[in-house]
């Protein structure tokens, strides 16, 4: 039971911010499944989606600010892709991954220039920012709700990916990307929906991170986004199941290193993993060429 | 022929130009009411992990400036102007910075909030032969083997001793968990100094270090509530302070947090406000010490919604805001004494300067550091939302 007591604080930490960095994750795989792009303003997206409920606050009742959040990034990622992506369709792809970073860098400096540089508060939301006991230990109510969430979010995804005709068509995008287009199917709609989902999740991702770490700066999206990134790869890139247990796996060994007094190395394990993964099995853990791809 | 002709009218243009925008150092502009400019440079953060205190700093200068807005140097009224530049709390970024405040002219630097930022900027002011005055930089390094930085603050043994010798009196702890950020020099060299003394004093020490840009602080303090830690020692950036004690409030972290001076900013007041946590710090002043100052400054920040803004939206004092205060008046001292504008007489007058500050009287021994003895130490009583004075503290 000491055992449990001394040791519980780091698995609920670290399955808590494991499911955070698995709702980034899968915005992550899901542009890569689809377009090949690793979409560098995801984890910018995040944090002006967590700035936002900042604001929204202010501005709204909290039962309507977080709706509006959700539809703010959505709007956003949708935005984004239009903008900036979409006109470099037939472009190398090169030239999109640059403007994914510039699109990065717009949103960092866009934050900035905006919050002046101070680090915004994010508001209490009630029942998740509740403490709560759970077998001696005591946390917030939003470590036991996020990993639940995760697992449900994951559930109606591949459910939404099998069963409807929008998730057959982007499982033949991103099987060929070419012959899908020859098919019949609306490439630019499909691809939509894929940044529509992804910000959703990033929006509902950021509402849980910011609830538990309630700072949101400028720079709060680039940790978080890499590391899920880190997961995505992890996992498999382009495998919506490999982005989430990649994630819970990151989350937990983060913080069990520092749990064992090693936290000077915590950042540092998670990006020799990935180096590692690299070089040992460049697929990632689920990441089979015959493993249906989004 | 003809293109020789032209080749000289251009040499000739470029020269003139570079006449007209050659002006060094202390040179003296004049401004709309007539009476000449001398430039006050002030190297702050307005951004980045730092930007909070580094804003509430500025804040204290810039009211000092307009409170006293002219100084008589030798015999003339000069207008004083303030170079505000953003450091971004960034020692890359920092130099950067600091070059631009070079190159602006100004005769003497303030800041900066930060001492990691001080020591990367440290050498641009020396070769540009420009004296600065540290504002709360604590860092020993800030002001060690150099002639032209100089502080108005007391330094990082002192406070870590400080802190040691209040913790093994006031709580008899035997076991301390300390905190910094790894790569910065302000908070790692008060963790070794608290660690020194507090060692000194028979207790034991768990020392654990967090990189840069991390927001999750569930696992530390989890650590220190394993280790059965009496007091958890965190002389961190308000950013970090912020989230580390909603963690500790949301774990139930029962022992007190001690931090320096870092933490007395309403900041910390807006995210502790409510929360079963004790925490006390270290300052250089409390809120009440100068009546008439408070009253000034309040409403000075009163009536400016960005002035509002900088100070985190309402009108509490930070120690720092007193701080920037007194450096702008012990800068303006070293100018009367020098009886010039020129960097290099105000840096020869610098060591002779004294001030009666509102933080208390001011003076420098030959290192450049003030002769300061006594730290403030404050509590946060968390349910009315504010510090109370809990008395001063020596060695």
């Amino acid at each position: 039971m000491d055992f449990l007591r001394d040791n519980l604080p780091y698995i609920l930490a670290g399955i808590s911010v494991g499911g955070q960095y698995a709702l980034i994750a899968i915005g992550y795989t899901m542009v890569y499944g689809i377009l090949r792009l690793i979409n560098f303003a995801h984890g910018d997206m995040f944090m002006i989606a967590g700035l936002m409920g900042v604001y929204a606050v202010t501005w709204m009742p909290l039962y309507a600010a977080i709706p509006f959040v959700i539809v703010f990034t959505v709007i956003l990622g949708f935005a984004i892709e239009r903008v900036a992506y979409k006109p470099l369709r037939s472009a190398p792809r090169m030239s999109v991954m640059i403007s994914a970073i510039g699109v990065s860098y717009l949103l960092q400096n866009a934050a900035l220039y905006i919050t002046g540089g101070l680090t915004k508060t994010y508001p209490n939301i009630p029942w998740i920012s509740e403490t709560i006991k759970v077998f001696g230990a005591t946390t917030k109510m939003v470590t036991v709700v996020t990993p639940i969430l995760t697992i449900v979010l994951l559930v109606i995804l591949s459910l939404l990916i099998k069963y409807t005709k929008m998730g057959m068509a982007m499982r033949a995008v991103s099987r060929d990307f070419e012959t899908s287009t020859l098919m019949g199917i609306k490439i630019d709609s499909v691809i939509s929906i894929t940044f529509i989902i992804g910000s959703f999740l990033a929006a509902i991702g950021s509402v849980l991170y910011f609830t538990n770490y309630t700072g949101v700066m400028p720079t709060a999206g680039a940790m978080p986004g890499l590391k899920a990134f880190v997961a995505a790869v992890f996992g498999g890139i382009g495998s919506i199941p490999g982005a989430v247990i990649g994630a819970f796996i990151i989350g937990l060994c983060e913080n069990i290193i520092k749990g064992l007094g090693w936290t000077t190395f915590s950042d540092a394990f998670t990006f020799a993993l990935l180096i590692i993964i690299l070089i040992v099995k460049p697929t990632g853990l689920f990441g089979e060429k015959n493993i249906d791809k989004v | 022929m003809k293109k020789l002709s032209i080749l000289m009218v251009l040499v000739l243009a470029m020269t003139a130009f570079m006449a007209g925008c050659g002006g060094s150092g202390g040179d003296a502009e004049s401004s709309e009411s007539g009476n000449p400019v001398v430039k006050i440079g002030v190297f702050e953060p307005a951004s980045g992990d730092n930007g909070a205190g580094g804003k509430q700093e500025t804040l204290g200068i810039q009211y000092a400036n307009s409170v006293c807005p002219t100084v008589e140097i030798g015999g003339t009224t000069y207008d004083v102007k303030l170079e505000i530049v953003d450091n971004e709390s960034s020692t890359d970024k920092g130099p950067t910075a600091a070059q631009s405040l070079v190159s602006a002219g100004v005769s003497v630097v303030l800041g900066s909030y930060g001492s990691g930022v001080s020591i990367a900027a440290s050498d641009i002011f020396g070769s540009a032969g420009i004296p600065a005055i540290g504002v709360t930089c604590t860092n020993p390094q800030v002001t060690e083997g150099n002639d032209h930085y100089f502080r108005i603050c007391f330094l990082d043994p002192f406070q870590g001793t400080v802190l040691a010798n209040f913790a093994n009196d006031v709580f008899q702890a035997k076991t301390a968990y300390c905190i910094a950020k790894l790569g910065d020099d302000y908070s790692v060299g008060l963790c070794n100094y608290f660690q020194k003394a507090f060692e000194g004093l028979g207790g034991k020490v768990v020392y654990e270090t967090f990189p840069e840009g991390n927001s999750d602080f569930a696992s530390y303090v989890a650590n220190a509530i394993k280790a059965n830690a009496d007091v958890f020692f965190a002389p961190v950036s308000i950013e970090a302070a912020a989230l580390i004690i909603d963690q500790a409030a949301a774990q139930g972290m029962t022992m007190p947090i001690l931090a320096s001076d870092t933490w007395d900013s309403n900041v910390i007041t807006g995210a502790a406000t409510g929360k079963d946590i004790d925490i006390y710090v270290t300052t250089f002043y409390q809120e009440g010490g100068d009546p008439e100052f408070d009253a000034g400054i309040k409403a000075w920040i009163e009536s400016d919604s960005v002035n509002l803004a900088n100070n985190n939206g309402n009108t509490d004092l930070a120690a720092v805001t007193a701080m920037g205060y007194d450096a702008y008046f012990t800068a303006l001292e070293a100018m009367k004494a020098a009886g010039s504008i020129d960097p290099a007489d105000i840096m020869a007058a610098l060591p002779g300067v004294t001030y009666e500050g509102v933080s208390g009287a001011i003076s420098f021994n030959e290192i450049g550091d003030a002769n300061r003895d006594v730290a403030y130490v404050k509590y946060f009583n968390s349910e009315a939302g504010a510090w109370e004075l809990k008395g001063a503290q020596g060695i």
